[in-house]
């Protein structure tokens, strides 16, 4: 039993499956309160009003974002490759991405430091870049990487990335950016008509109804480009070895425009997953025109998740192709860190991620309940 | 062979990055620290002046840790962006405690910072002391995993070079983990914090009794920063992380280079106080030498000799013509896996193939290299010497300095009811010296173990991604506009919140609905 939990392969479709998680964790859990900042200027007018979003994700947006920061290292440590080409890869994106989130941390904490109106206006657009410019550019890299990146390594294995910041932001992954901006800023409508009260809520019900119906138009009709073979499609032709050593390079990968539903075909009930992400989203907007507040949430959660398990699921058992060199493409059984590397951050995982998971819980416990105007009135200099 | 203004460009921006992180990070550290020991006062004496130290220093902690989270956001991706070799290179034993980072440590920090502001009218007194002291916690774990990683790098145990993965792979974990130069670095790094924030104290707290403002604030935090300062200095100095530096032929080039020492000298070496190392000459010119100090310092022991610089140089080029057995087998091994002598040959010499590599600086394929390109790659296994003698003595002379503050400032207020004037003057003087102390102590660990970035397995020259060198000049360009923005912000918030004193916490306070609690206790 342990053997087979331990053994190579398994470690190695674990931790896809935890790349899965980590990604699903930092969409469904940062991604409201993204969303809730690429919805301020628009959910709230005033000071008040501003204040009482900022403080539905004050106290939890830091550890929130943790799920990201947790995202890089553990891609770091458990597909090394994948973090070293993805990142100097997509450089100027990421750069991009850093400034808008480094925008953030001070945003929250300085904005209520000074009583001046266009002091706070200067910080709500801060939040409001910091929110939205993540948000379209995750996106942008999920359809670049459906697509293919150029990039092939040299025998020594130093990734050499050919492509350009233009070559990124081409339609397609721009298509994919809409995708990701319009579901983040459903889940945080989602979000603010469930903590928010007042005219905030009402506002982000009628903001998340349109976000909910959007995206669920656009992830299925990125389900038709797939399918009309334009959102790239690779395939691995060789044998795969499960538990081979970790080189990216002497495998062969085709392009091939089908390839993404292949898994899809193999195992039918796998469709559930982009169905799910289709029809959640529906709910969701429902939810927003009934007033099922908390019921949408989950239904914004369960879009959120089904939408990026949908991607990962096409791709299997590849993580990033390569559209110039498809045979360095990196995947689950050659890209990986070294068995014992893998082995001991699983072991990390199931230490620490129940207790993350349990205090986490505690503290949305202890902050339960809406966020009012008068509630942030009262609260003076100890709320944002 | 990657463009040198790249090479340069990438570690200007990771230095001026790190350095720019590193100045929030310390005070983070401390003040977290000293302001879970504030709170534990208020929840043991229930005496409100110590709630109303705790929730005015923690505004200043909360002003101070956002940039520190911001900028921290940069230094976990920009291993990737613009050292992609290296990242792929070393991920697998690099990455690990990056990741143990994020799990043990940022959430912990990162969930309960919203708590301690956001918490105390929703937490008895009790569950919000244990609030502060997680968040405290978290803090300073962090700052474990990234020096456990740091450590690494200054001395890369647990791990071998895998020939079919072309890169490192962990071997023994718990090396990595109990890395001697990872322990040392933590104790140095983290008590380095707690003075950088008992000076911050220090120094405000002084303000205000100047000023006669606040006084019974500032007279209490002057005491407890002086007591918890004077026991971290004692801390910084005594376990300063030149106790890792006899480990390994780099660290033992630092320390001759940081001493400017060329020579090996028979033990216990002296100490060189002050002088003008030339790297052209290859000698210190008017050296006054302090005898046995050095030896007993680096070595802690009186008959360990400390190679000097000349004489490690001599091991470098031994080493890399060992290397170059490693890496012409490697080589082979490249174009035919099965080669049974190419792996036997390459098992033997393995642990100097970092070594061949300082080559490609000079040729591109080593197996070339004349005698003359081995001479060339050993003297560049010297990192730059005047720097790192003068950047250690800057580095001592303010931890001696701020050992005598905090002394002085604890002896004057234990024995009188309140200390002369001139101490509080002294204390506010003193405040820029943790910081000097701080960047320049980076400045000498990580300049002194150039060329490596990983010591003895990776030259820094080769770890870079493949970027064009314009991508590096928009990103330094713009992070320098970001920060500097964001840092002209900060000091003036800083001002601001020091200047308005602890009075806006009481007008919170008697703002706050709900609970009842003792009558506010007048703060002057």
């Amino acid at each position: 039993m342990i053997d087979f939990l331990f053994s190579y392969e398994t470690l190695r479709l674990i931790w896809w499956v935890l790349l899965g998680v980590l990604l699903i964790g930092f969409a469904a859990m940062d991604g409201f309160d993204l969303g809730v900042g690429a919805l301020l200027p628009f959910v709230a007018k005033d000071d008040i009003e501003r204040r009482v979003a900022i403080n539905t994700v004050g106290p939890v947006w830091e550890g929130n974002q943790v799920w990201f920061i947790l995202g890089g290292g553990a891609i770091f440590a458990a597909w090394p490759a994948l973090y070293a080409l993805s990142f100097s890869g997509f450089y100027l994106a990421m750069f991009l991405v850093l400034c808008a989130l480094i925008l953030r941390p001070v945003g929250f904490k300085y904005r209520s430091k000074r009583p001046d109106a266009a002091w706070r206006e200067r910080w709500d657009w801060a939040l409001f870049i910091g929110g939205a410019v993540p948000a379209l550019i995750f996106g942008v890299a999920i359809g670049n990487t459906l697509q293919g990146v150029p990039f092939h390594f040299t025998p020594e294995l130093r990734p050499i990335y050919e492509g350009s910041l233009i070559g990124l932001l081409n339609p397609l992954a721009l298509f994919c950016g809409l995708v990701s901006l319009a579901m983040i800023v459903m889940h945080g409508a989602a979000w603010l008509s469930f903590k928010a009260d007042g005219i905030v809520s009402q506002r982000a019900k009628a903001y998340g109804t349109g976000a909910a119906l959007l995206t669920a138009t656009l992830f299925a009709l990125g389900g038709l480009l797939v399918w009309a073979g334009l959102l790239g499609g690779y395939k691995v032709t060789s044998p795969i070895v499960w538990d081979g050593p970790s080189n990216p390079i002497g495998k062969t990968v085709v392009a091939d425009a089908g390839a993404w539903l292949a898994n899809f075909r193999a195992h039918p009930a796998l469709w559930a997953v982009p169905a799910l992400g289709v029809t959640a989203p529906l709910l969701a907007a429902i939810g927003f025109r009934t007033g099922q507040e908390g019921l949408t949430f989950l239904a914004s959660k369960l879009a959120v998740a089904m939408i990026v398990a949908t991607v990962g699921l096409a791709m299997f058992p590849i993580l990033l192709p390569s559209s110039t060199n498809p045979g360095h493409s990196l995947t689950v059984f050659d890209a990986s860190s070294s068995r014992a590397t893998l082995r001991n951050m699983l072991l990390a995982t199931l230490i620490f991620m129940p207790l993350i998971l349990a205090y986490t819980a505690w503290v949305y416990r202890v902050l339960w309940g809406k966020v009012s105007e008068k509630g942030v009135e009262d609260a003076g200099h100890s709320a944002y | 062979m990657v463009d040198p203004l790249l090479v340069d460009l990438s570690r200007l921006q990771f230095a001026l990055t790190a350095l720019y992180h590193f100045l929030f990070v310390p005070l983070t550290l401390g003040l977290s620290i000293l302001i879970a020991m504030m709170e534990t006062v208020y929840v043991m004496t229930r005496r409100t002046i110590w709630r109303d130290m705790t929730k005015f220093w923690g505004v200043l902690f909360g002003i101070n840790f956002a940039l520190g989270v911001a900028t921290g956001i940069t230094m976990e991706f920009q291993f990737g962006m613009n050292w992609a070799f290296y990242s792929h290179y070393v991920g697998d034993v690099f990455g690990a405690p990056l990741a143990i980072e994020g799990l043990m440590a940022f959430f912990l920090e990162a969930t309960f910072v919203g708590l301690f502001f956001f918490g105390w009218d929703r937490l008895s007194p009790r569950a919000h002391l244990a609030v502060t002291w997680l968040m405290a916690l978290g803090t300073n774990f962090s700052a474990l995993w990234i020096l456990v990683a740091n450590g690494w790098m200054q001395n890369p145990v647990g791990a071998a070079f895998n020939p079919v993965t072309m890169r490192m792979e962990v071997t023994d974990f718990m090396a990595v983990i109990f890395n001697p130069v990872a322990q040392a670095k933590f104790v140095h790094t983290v008590s380095a914090g707690y003075v950088c924030a008992a000076t911050f104290v220090l120094g405000v707290s002084g303000w205000y009794m100047l000023r006669g403002r606040h006084v019974e604030l500032a007279k209490r935090s002057f005491v407890i920063a002086s007591a918890f300062g004077l026991a971290s200095a004692l801390s910084v100095i005594v376990l300063g992380d030149e106790s890792g530096y006899a480990l390994t032929d780099n660290q033992k080039m630092k320390l001759a280079a940081i001493e400017a020492m060329w020579e090996t000298e028979p033990p216990p070496a002296a100490f060189t106080a002050i002088g003008i190392p030339s790297l052209t000459d290859r000698k210190t010119h008017f050296a006054i030498h302090i005898p046995w100090v050095m030896g007993l310092i680096g070595t802690r022991s009186f008959d360990t000799p400390i190679p000097g610089i000349n004489e490690l140089v001599q091991k470098a080029e031994a080493r890399i013509r060992d290397g170059l057995i490693a890496y012409d087998a490697l080589e082979k091994i490249k174009a035919n896996r099965n080669d049974g002598a190419a792996r036997a040959a390459f098992d033997a010499s393995s642990h100097d193939l970092g070594y061949a590599l300082l080559l490609k600086r000079f040729i591109a394929d080593p197996r070339q290299a004349t005698e003359q390109n081995i001479k060339d790659a050993a003297w560049s296994t010297v990192p730059g010497v005047p720097w790192l003698f003068f950047g250690f003595r800057l580095m001592v002379l303010c931890a001696f300095l701020l050992l005598g503050v905090f002394a002085i400032s604890l002896w004057h207020t234990i024995r009188e009811q309140e200390a002369p004037r001139w101490v509080f003057r002294m204390a506010l003087l003193a405040m820029p010296l943790p910081w000097i102390a701080i960047e320049v102590g980076w400045f000498v660990a990580e300049f002194g173990r150039q060329p490596w970035i990983i010591e003895g397995v990776l030259p820094t020259f080769l770890a870079t991604s493949e970027l064009g060198v314009w991508n590096l000049m928009l990103t330094i360009a713009g992070f320098t506009a970001l920060y500097g923005t964001l840092a002209v912000i900060e000091v003036k918030l800083m001002l601001e919140a020091i200047r308005t004193g602890p009075a806006i916490t009481h007008v919170i306070d008697a703002m706050a609905p709900g609970r009842p609690r003792p009558a506010l206790q007048p703060a002057e």
